[in-house]
Order: C-alpha cells, then structure tokens, then sequence
C-alpha cells in the first residue's frame, strides 16, 4: 500500500529508506511492523538525500503516533539519514484493509484474532433493528468460532476483548475499521 | 461570537472552533470515568471512546489556529481559553451523572455526531473532509456502544428502566441547540463547508426514537431548551470542568511530557 516515490538516480537510496523505515514496530502491538499495519504511507527521499516520510494513524486519538514518528525518525538517523522530516495526513483513512497478509498472519501467531475483510461492492445485509449482525471472529488459541465479544473497546484503541466458550481463553480481536 | 462582518477565514476557524470544543469536551467529560465505571470492560471503554473525541480535537483546534493565523496552537485553544471563549454545545459539558445519564448522553451525541460526519467527510474543506472521513467510523462504534447499553439498561430490570429513563429526561433539553443553525453555519454550508445541523435532525430522531422503542422508553417531551454554548453561554458546570482540565497547563506554562 506504501508508494516509494524517488528521484530515478535515487532508487536504492530510497529503497533503503523505506525498508528502514517500514521495518519499525507498532509500539502498542510489537510483532507487526508500521508497514504491515499499513500506516506508512511514503517515502520520498530527494537529491540531496533529505528523506521525508507520511504516515497515517489507525485511530483519530491513536497514543502510538508520536512514539512511530519519533522511531522512524532514530532509524532512519542511525542508518545515516541525517536530514528526516515525518509527517502525518489523515486522508485516505486507514482502515484495517490496510493490513498486510503478513501482518494479519502476525497478529493470529500472537494470539490477536486479525480483523475480517471489509466487504467491497456487492450485496450488504440490511439490518432491521438497532442490534447488529454479530460477527464471527474465531478463537486465535483453538481456532473455535463458538466466541462471544466481552466489550468493543480493548486494551488499545484498535482491540476489542473476546472470550472463547470452547477452550474458555480471553483474547483480543484487532477490530475491524 | 460575532459572525455578521467576518470574512470567511475567521468563519471557517470558528466552526472548526465549535467542532473541536464539542469533542474535547466530551472526551475529558468521558475520561472523568476512568476507575468510576461500573465495570472495569466500562473504563476501558468510555476512556477509548474519549481518546477517539480527543483525537479529533487535536487535529481541529490545530487547524481552527492555522485559519485564523494568529499564532494559536491546539495547546493554546484547549488550555488558555476562558470559559466564554469557548463554542462548544451544553449537552457535552453536563455532568456526567449516574451511567444511565452518560449513556443517555452518548447515544444523542453519537448519533448527531456520527450524521454530521458522514456527510462533513464529503464536504468541500479538505481538512475538515479529512477529520470527519477519519473519525465517521470509529463515532459508529460510540454510537453502537451506547445503543447496546441503552436497550440493555431501558429493556432490563424496573430500576435499571427507572433510571435510563431519567438520564434521558435530563438531557433531552439539550438536544435542541445540536440540530439549530445560525449565520455562521448558515454561510458556511452555502458554500459546502460546514453541514447544516438542521437537516441532521429527522435522520438522528428516527434513530433514537428506534431505539427507545426498542427499549422499551419514552422520549421525553422537554419544556425548556438550553440555548447560548456556541455563542460562548454555558451551564454552571463547565467551569468546574474548565478548571480541573486547565489547571496542569496554567499553573506550570510551557510543561511538557
């Protein structure tokens, strides 16, 4: 989803950039890097080798942006980019389509049920009362789907907290958005 | 706020104004709940819905400061205001009250919130398209959150009843002033910019009265309106919310984390 936009002499340099850059952890949900969660949105590193990096936040009040801005800021640093400006844009907003395979393969292995893909286009199930159609998330212990939502609001502001009625394990589920 | 001879910057910094103070202040509203809650899950809960409004905030007392281009940051809007200086509507200010007055409160909140901002995030500022088109999402979220616990409380036990019906008989008066325009609003949403909280009223009323009939409520009929919050005019506890939110900023200028 990140677009690496250079100077054609620039390629590798920016390539580097971007690796570096995309390799920094999520501060909250350490096993998924900020390029598998889809918040690093550019790297642009120009002529004179001034890098500038756009990101996004998963959440309007997310209290990771300014740990991620300043980290990807150290990084870039340490691998000699002395001159690094981060900068933040809310549009197009994230949304947890914005994940990678890989990280919701991350998320899964650590015990985090990985939201379900937003449904594109398409026939919509229209709800006739104010209570919604339950979502199936399934247990990332023993893989049950037979699970009940605790509270939509979790331990972090992308995380709602699940139960499993099979194997009676609590766990977190990286919401949909 | 006098609106009548303003060029259109200062319209448009004050109603980035007046959407900023209506988040920030029912996020530190929110955040009185952390540890009071009646559930830990509710802590949780009522402290995320108002990091999501405080968020918001942020981004829109930034850019109320950068419109109006006098030097103001988001720091200076939220911190060293005076309460007459700020355009946020009573309804988020009131007291929290028991869990059934919060919740009463959320639900009409979120509701004309979640209205205001799906079709903000079409409108013709890119930063204020920006914020809303961030935030509609997570305020569907605030709005279901308060549905659930309303159909819960309403359709539960005869005190829990008792009692959700109370909260909502203490905020309905306050419902009027969200959906009543005026010059400001009026102007801006001539030319696209800003939404006009009228037309937000039969889809928000349609919504909650579905749910209170679900319920198992009745919506109150008020016999007052509060009127004045965007014009500066606020209830007696805003102040007290104002001096508590105030108070680290003021007393320590310059302190950072």
């Amino acid at each position: 989803m990140s677009v690496v936009s250079v100077e054609p002499s620039d390629t590798s340099l920016a390539e580097h950039a971007r690796t570096v850059a995309g390799a920094v952890p999520d501060p909250e949900v350490p096993v998924l890097t900020i390029a598998d969660l889809g918040v690093l949105r550019d790297v642009a590193v120009d002529a004179d080798g001034r890098v500038v990096v756009t990101v996004t936040p998963t959440y309007s009040g997310c209290p990771a942006m300014d740990v991620i801005r300043g980290d990807v800021e150290k990084a870039l640093r340490e691998q000699g980019f002395t001159d690094v400006t981060v900068r933040t844009v809310l549009a197009p907003a994230w949304t947890t389509d914005w994940l990678t395979e890989r990280g919701r393969q991350a998320l899964a292995d650590y015990g985090i049920a990985p939201p379900a893909p937003r449904p594109v286009g398409g026939p919509v199930p229209v709800i006739l009362t104010a209570r919604p159609v339950p979502a199936v998330v399934r247990c990332p212990q023993c893989g049950s789907a037979d699970t009940r939502e605790l509270s939509h609001f979790g331990s972090t502001a992308c995380k709602s907290l699940w139960s499993c009625l099979a194997c009676r394990e609590p766990f977190d589920h990286f919401k949909a958005l | 706020m006098s609106v009548q001879t303003q060029p259109a910057l200062p319209l448009l910094a004050g109603y980035a104004l007046r959407l900023g103070d209506d988040a920030l202040v029912l996020g530190q509203r929110l955040g009185e709940w952390v540890a009071h809650a009646p559930q830990i899950e509710e802590d949780v809960a009522l402290a995320n819905i108002g990091l999501d409004l405080l968020g918001q905030a942020r981004t829109l007392l930034t850019y109320a400061g950068e419109v109006e281009g006098a030097g103001r940051t988001e720091d200076d809007l939220a911190f060293l205001r005076d309460e007459r200086d700020f355009v946020g509507c009573q309804l988020v200010e009131q007291p929290n009250g028991d869990f059934a007055v919060t919740m009463a409160r959320q639900l009409h909140f979120s509701t004309y919130q979640l209205a205001l901002y799906a079709r903000l995030q079409h409108g013709a500022d890119p930063t204020l398209a920006a914020v809303a088109g961030k935030a509609v999402k997570e305020v569907a979220y605030h709005r279901d959150h308060a549905t659930q616990w309303v159909l819960r409380l309403g359709d539960g036990t005869e005190e829990s009843h008792r009692r959700m019906q109370a909260g909502l008989d203490r905020v309905e008066p306050y419902l009027e002033e969200l959906f009543t325009g005026d010059d400001l609003v009026s102007s801006l949403a001539a030319d696209g910019v800003a939404v006009d909280p009228e037309a937000l009223r039969p889809e928000c009323d349609a919504y909650v009265d579905a749910v209170l009939t679900e319920a198992t409520l009745q919506r109150p009929v008020p016999t007052w309106h509060a009127r004045g919050g965007r014009s500066g005019r606020h209830s007696e506890s805003f102040g007290h919310l104002l001096a508590e939110m105030q108070h680290l900023h003021r007393s320590h200028p310059g302190a950072s984390w």
